[in-house]
């Protein structure tokens, strides 16, 4: 027993591994069932890999070519989001540490506003806002981005400020200038490697919650992974829930990567 | 102010013009459309509606599910941050739960109905396991799962994973020293916990219950792709009134709606940030 655990202050060995096991069981078994249904055949309890392999049968393309357009589409909203991040609100953020730390408060204001003010909500106002952008940019799938840029504000603001927390810009900066060095090298030579974990963070989480995003894709009637795998599921439910599985265990990964890319960056400071 | 001070926030123009557009313009025509009439009038019309009885259930519907599955979650997702004491942040085993807390609670959506119709629908794996194994049908009363009630478990679902990554920050910063002292001065595990540790986590405790409560209210597409049918709870209203723009009179409601569910969100969120304050003395 170790001297935490004699204080009472954590739990024994055994207390933690029963609410472990029997809150991981609650857990686990609403998946199996997911990965389960998707191995149905009829309604008889007997199983079959056809819904798997039908994915990779020659009329496949053809079957799940909407499902197959909406993966696409996205994948280019994914990109698109993790570029306005980079573009847009990364910089601003430097530049906020850098040369108005007290505009620090009014930025971290604005990027968890999106929290008080969900999707649901956003959309409703979104909706003439759109028919402005589609005049301008015309109809493509691609500017939903400008929505899901606010989406993800909340999560990439949280990964690269802790990023931006634990390295000294102002004085890296400062002595990057004094070498000579002019602000376009600063940023790219000396502040972007340094934040490249907080970054690299920002992107993974904003393609998930892209990946994920329903709400809004499917009030302003486009068409994105959430609201094909809801089409799909009424005519197809077991490629839907394939589909599902195989996204959920994809942003697990992600997310995965994620922790071991802050866990990687510990290592190195302790040791 | 200079050339160069104005020249020094261009900088910030390029991410004000976008939160102006996307998320200050939005969140304004959001909650004041419901103040006019289609043809730009104003009008009190819309608000009033928000009396109306199947809008008023509606955000009683939403308040519940939204306070039972808080509550569930609160204490389930506490239970789990204290067995989770004494592991080390980096450990694989904490990876690993952060990860999965983190899909469930902020990524499942649409997924999430899946999941629980492929486990507790009609032809789901637990209800037919329980048909068969104990003689018991759980849809004998109805469909249950694609009304209100089918809510609790998809959002009891997210909410305990979400509880997980909020409130673990708070049970680690509990200092080894208070229990120390707590030790010296003769103390049990008893008086640590009620004395010591439940004061000082309490405002963390109640703050991510209301950041539970927020996240139940305003969440749209679990139920969504549960509940095809009707609008009992308020982000469904939102969709009836959205979708059917047709129907006479109710051109605004959307707004109006959403102006309910706003000041709904920011009483909580507010009350949210209050209680995080209260922890963060602690978190030095």
């Amino acid at each position: 027993m170790s001297a935490a655990s004699k204080l009472g202050t954590e739990p024994s060995r055994v207390t933690r591994w029963l609410i472990l096991g029997v809150v991981g069981l609650a857990f686990a078994i609403p998946m199996i069932a997911l990965v389960e249904f998707t191995f149905r055949q009829g309604l008889q309890g007997e199983h079959t890999l056809d819904h798997w392999t039908g994915l990779f049968s020659e009329d496949a393309a053809r079957t799940y070519r909407g499902l197959f357009t909406a993966i696409g589409n996205s994948l280019l909203l994914a990109v698109v989001t993790v570029g306005i991040v980079l573009v847009v609100l990364m910089p601003t953020m430097v530049l906020v540490q850098l040369q108005f730390p007290r505009l620090r408060r009014v930025l971290e204001f604005i990027c968890i506003i999106p929290i008080t003010v969900p999707a649901i909500v956003l959309v409703v106002g979104l909706a003439p806002v759109y028919s402005i952008v589609v005049k301008l940019f015309g109809g493509s799938i691609w500017t939903l981005a400008f929505a899901y840029g606010i989406t993800v504000l909340p999560y990439a603001y949280r990964a690269i400020q802790s990023s931006l927390d634990a390295v000294d810009l102002v004085t890296l900066s400062e002595a990057a200038r004094s070498l000579g060095a002019n602000w376009l090298v600063v940023l790219w030579r000396v502040l972007l490697p340094n934040l490249r974990r907080g970054i690299l963070a920002a992107a993974f989480i904003s393609v998930a919650v892209v990946l994920g995003e329903f709400t809004i894709a499917s009030l302003l009637n486009r068409v994105n992974l959430q609201t094909a795998l809801l089409q799909v599921s009424q005519s197809d439910p077991y490629v839907a829930a394939i589909f599902a599985f195989l996204a959920l265990l994809f942003v697990f990964i992600l997310l995965l990567l994620i922790g071991w890319l802050g866990r990687s960056r510990r290592d190195r400071s302790t040791s | 102010m200079s050339v160069r001070g104005v020249a020094r926030y261009a900088g910030l123009t390029p991410f004000a013009l976008y939160v102006l557009i996307f998320l200050a313009i939005p969140t304004t025509l959001a909650v004041a459309t419901g103040f006019f009439t289609d043809e730009g009038e104003f009008t009190w019309a819309n608000i009033a509606g928000l009396a109306a009885p199947n809008i008023l259930m509606a955000f009683w519907s939403s308040f519940w599910v939204s306070a039972v599955t808080a509550v569930i979650g609160a204490v389930a997702g506490a239970l789990v941050c204290y067995a989770l004491l004494g592991t080390r942040a980096e450990s694989t085993l904490r990876t690993i739960v952060d990860s999965i807390a983190s899909v469930l609670a902020q990524f499942g959506g649409v997924m999430l109905a899946f999941v629980f119709i492929a486990a507790i629908g009609f032809q789901g794996l637990i209800t037919l396991w329980i048909k068969n194994q104990l003689g018991i049908d759980i849809y004998a009363d109805g469909a249950w799962l694609y009304q209100v009630q089918g809510l609790l478990l998809p959002y009891i679902y997210f909410q305990v994973p979400l509880m997980v990554i909020t409130f673990m920050p708070a049970l680690q910063g509990l200092k080894s020293q208070w229990a120390e002292a707590n030790a010296t001065l003769g103390g049990t595990r008893f008086t640590y916990w009620t004395r010591i540790a439940f004061p000082v986590l309490a405002p963390s405790f109640f703050g991510s219950l209301l950041l539970l409560f927020a996240n139940a209210f305003s969440s749209y597409a679990t139920a969504a792709a549960l509940i095809s049918q009707g609008a009992q709870i308020v982000p469904l209203q939102i969709r009836a009134a959205l979708v059917s723009e047709t129907v006479l009179g109710r051109e605004n409601m959307a707004g109006a709606l959403a102006l309910g569910m706003v000041v709904v969100m920011v009483i909580v969120m507010w009350g949210y940030s209050v209680l995080q304050a209260r922890t963060s003395r602690w978190q030095r």
